[in-house]
């Protein structure tokens, strides 16, 4: 993932490293502005911040809420911890597998290393606690909580979302 | 105007409280009728979110789980005048679960506008800011060992025996930081004071700062909580503005400035070292101890470092007193403790009471229960890295002695509830299977043992539970508990082993052994 830096990701760094900031917060600002942490910033970051490429290699790859590509359009992130196992969340987890033709990834909590599902424009992404463990089990469509998820709210949520995706950009914002 | 308070807690937005105040408004407007909508904290009563509330001559009345469909009914029913109402839960200061309780450091949630200076100051905040300010630095050390204030993170720690340390450190620039990464399944008291009451950290840090020697805090929020992020770098801004943080607080010449950085889905930055690898930019990878951080912490300096609930209790200690606070709870455990009940309960939530409580009293009286109805089993105290309770169990008080004595762990307070359908051997398997995920892997009984752990499970699983296979799982948790380097290969053997000795008949092993093993 080492390319040369585009003039994209160049300028993408230079807007968001500031004096003092953590690499943290510099990396969170550049995946929300682009999405994903494209390869190319890489080079500019190591530099900018007097650390070799590896380090900030080494860094973006050790935590799973960094993306190395970008995010399906739909993201959907379950709690597979033991408040939500406790209700269910295994078997919701199936059902929501079937139900989107997508597979969690197993054994691994990172983004970066999840089945691509290019077909289907949904990934599925196992967390571990969102918090809601009183409200179990919990679950994210495209970073919006949801609390005491059944498979039928699931398939509830799930129609909503795609149709709001499917709505033209503009009017998006008019559903709040 | 009358007043309508629709909560802004996270736990509230996922069961759609946003949708529900646009409603409320709207509705209001159609009518005519002239509201004014409040997004409070929440009171911690989640099963009843989301909660709406309503202030009447009487005191606050609720309305419990309301829906968007429910609002036209609720108007009808003049619920803006604490109308009886298929929802209602009367008045909610009189409902048990909250008025049974202790609360003091979470005194205010769900009353007041988490953004709100004027309720923070209105509710008694920041006069343990006032007092810490007329303290020496010594004195205010003092005052916290003399509270008996240990470290609610898990680790117990006395906090003022941690601040005093840096205090007597000499260095150029010292900090103090606030673990908020709060990642054990079953706890969310963390996210509730961020959510429902930051100024109350920024207050608790603000005294750390200055009764340590401090000028820098930092809070490191996982990054799965971005309502909590977002709460608290408003709530700065805001306090900077009331002179309780920055330059000069509160006209004194003293200086404290604050910032809030996300993590990114590491489970063992909640361990301190590694979340201030973390926060230095360098993967989460633990750090060998000593040093300790007290004295060689961020960036090498004496550091400060609490978890959220720790430092918001700061503020009621400086305000009341130390001795106020002690007189909670037994023996060594002052205070109160901020249980979440969570998992299969019928009423989930945070119940705040002095040490001294026992589990089946809070999961029974307070929790009411199963959410399925069905028998409770098993109950895991204390997070991922804590063991299961058999109902053998559920009569020991809640506090860390006690709790260390049968081998349990407070931790930070989660109580996991699990019916009689849990599969023990599944769920000791999974906790290996989590090590194994979330190991920062710097030592090899963490990184390999997790592993090694799930493989052995699996075959005692698959029904080869011959004592070879039970054996070599016994000897693999000792080299964890004793050869790893932090809580998280140390622990992961708790809800292993607690699952084998307890519920051996999950393991296909016989039940005699379960008598043997607590013996």
């Amino acid at each position: 993932m080492l390319k040369a830096a585009t003039p994209q990701a160049q300028d993408l760094v230079a807007r968001h490293v500031q004096p003092g900031q953590p690499l943290l917060t510099i990396l969170h600002a550049i995946q929300a502005e682009a999405g994903y942490l494209p390869a190319g910033v890489i080079s500019p970051l190591a530099q900018a911040l007097n650390l070799s490429r590896a380090e900030v290699y080494g860094f973006i790859t050790y935590y799973p809420h960094f993306r190395t590509a970008p995010p399906a359009a739909l993201v959907i992130q379950v709690c597979r911890a033991e408040a939500c196992q406790s209700m269910g969340a295994e078997a919701l987890a199936q059902h929501i597998e079937q139900r989107t033709g997508c597979r969690f990834a197993e054994h691994t909590a990172h983004a970066a290393h999840q089945a691509e599902q290019p077909d289907t424009g949904v990934s599925l992404e196992s967390v571990y606690c969102l918090g809601l463990c009183a409200l179990s089990p919990a679950l994210t469509l495209n970073q919006r909580l949801h609390a005491k998820v059944t498979p039928a709210k699931f398939d509830t949520l799930l129609a909503a979302a795609q149709a709001e995706l499917a709505q033209p950009p503009s009017t998006a914002g008019e559903i709040l | 105007m009358k007043r309508v308070y629709v909560p802004r807690d996270s736990a509230a937005l996922a069961l759609g409280a946003d949708e529900l105040a646009a409603a409320i408004g709207a509705e209001a407007l159609r009518r005519g009728v002239a509201l004014k909508i409040i997004r409070n904290g929440s009171r911690g009563l989640l099963w009843l979110e989301p909660l709406v509330e309503v202030e009447t001559a009487a005191g606050r009345v609720g309305y419990g789980n309301v829906a968007v469909e429910d609002v036209a009914g609720l108007f009808d029913a003049g619920f803006d005048a604490g109308g009886a109402h298929p929802a209602g839960v009367g008045l909610v200061e009189q409902i048990p679960y909250l008025k049974n309780q202790q609360r003091l450091t979470f005194a205010r949630i769900g009353i007041t506008d988490p953004l709100s200076t004027e309720d923070y100051l209105a509710h008694g905040g920041i006069q343990g800011l006032r007092h810490a300010l007329a303290m020496s630095a010594q004195d205010a050390c003092q005052a916290l060992i003399d509270s008996g204030l240990r470290g609610r993170g898990g680790a117990a720690f006395p906090a003022g025996i941690k601040w005093r340390t840096v205090l007597g450190a000499t260095a150029s620039q010292k900090y103090v930081v606030c673990n908020a990464d709060e990642g054990d399944s079953g706890t969310f008291s963390d996210r509730l004071v961020m959510e429902s009451d930051p100024f109350m950290l920024i207050e608790g840090m603000t005294i750390a700062g200055i009764s340590s020697g401090a000028t820098q805090g930092w809070i490191y929020v996982r990054s799965e909580y971005p309502h909590a992020v977002a709460t608290l770098e408003h709530a700065i801004v805001l306090a900077r503005a009331a002179g309780w943080l920055g330059a000069n607080l509160l006209g004194s010449g003293k200086t404290f400035e604050l910032s809030v950085v996300m993590g990114a889905g590491s489970y063992v930055c909640g361990e301190e070292t590694a979340l201030l690898e973390s926060l230095e930019g360098r993967r989460g990878i633990v750090r060998a101890k000593p040093p300790i951080p007290a004295l060689s912490g961020l960036y090498g300096q004496p550091t400060v470092i609490n978890n959220v609930v720790t430092l918001a209790t700061v503020p009621i200690i400086f305000a009341r007193g130390a001795e106020f606070y002690r007189a909670f709870g037994l023996g060594r455990s002052r205070g109160t403790l901020a249980v979440q009940l969570a998992g299969n309960i019928r009423q989930g939530g945070l119940v705040e009471l002095a040490f001294g409580i026992t589990l089946r009293q809070l999961v029974f009286e307070y929790g009411g229960g199963t959410r399925t109805g069905r028998p409770a089993r098993a109950i895991q105290v204390g997070g991922p890295l804590g063991t299961y309770l058999p109902e053998s169990q559920w009569d020991i008080p809640l506090d860390y002695e006690a709790y260390a004595a049968v081998g349990a762990v407070v931790g930070h307070g989660g109580v996991v509830v699990h019916d009689d359908r849990a599969d023990l051997a599944a769920l000791a398997q999974y906790a290996m299977k989590f090590c194994a995920i979330e190991s920062c892997g710097k030592c090899t009984p963490c990184r390999i043992g997790s592993t090694r752990g799930v493989e052995v499970l699996q075959r005692i699983r698959d029904g080869d539970n011959s004592p070879r296979q039970v054996t070599l799982l016994r000897d693999l948790c000792d080299t964890m508990v004793n050869g790893s380097l932090c809580a998280m290969g140390g622990m992961t053997p708790y809800p292993v082993l607690s699952a084998l000795n307890h519920f051996p008949e999950d393991f296909g092993l016989p039940p005699t052994s379960a008598d043997a093993a607590a013996a």
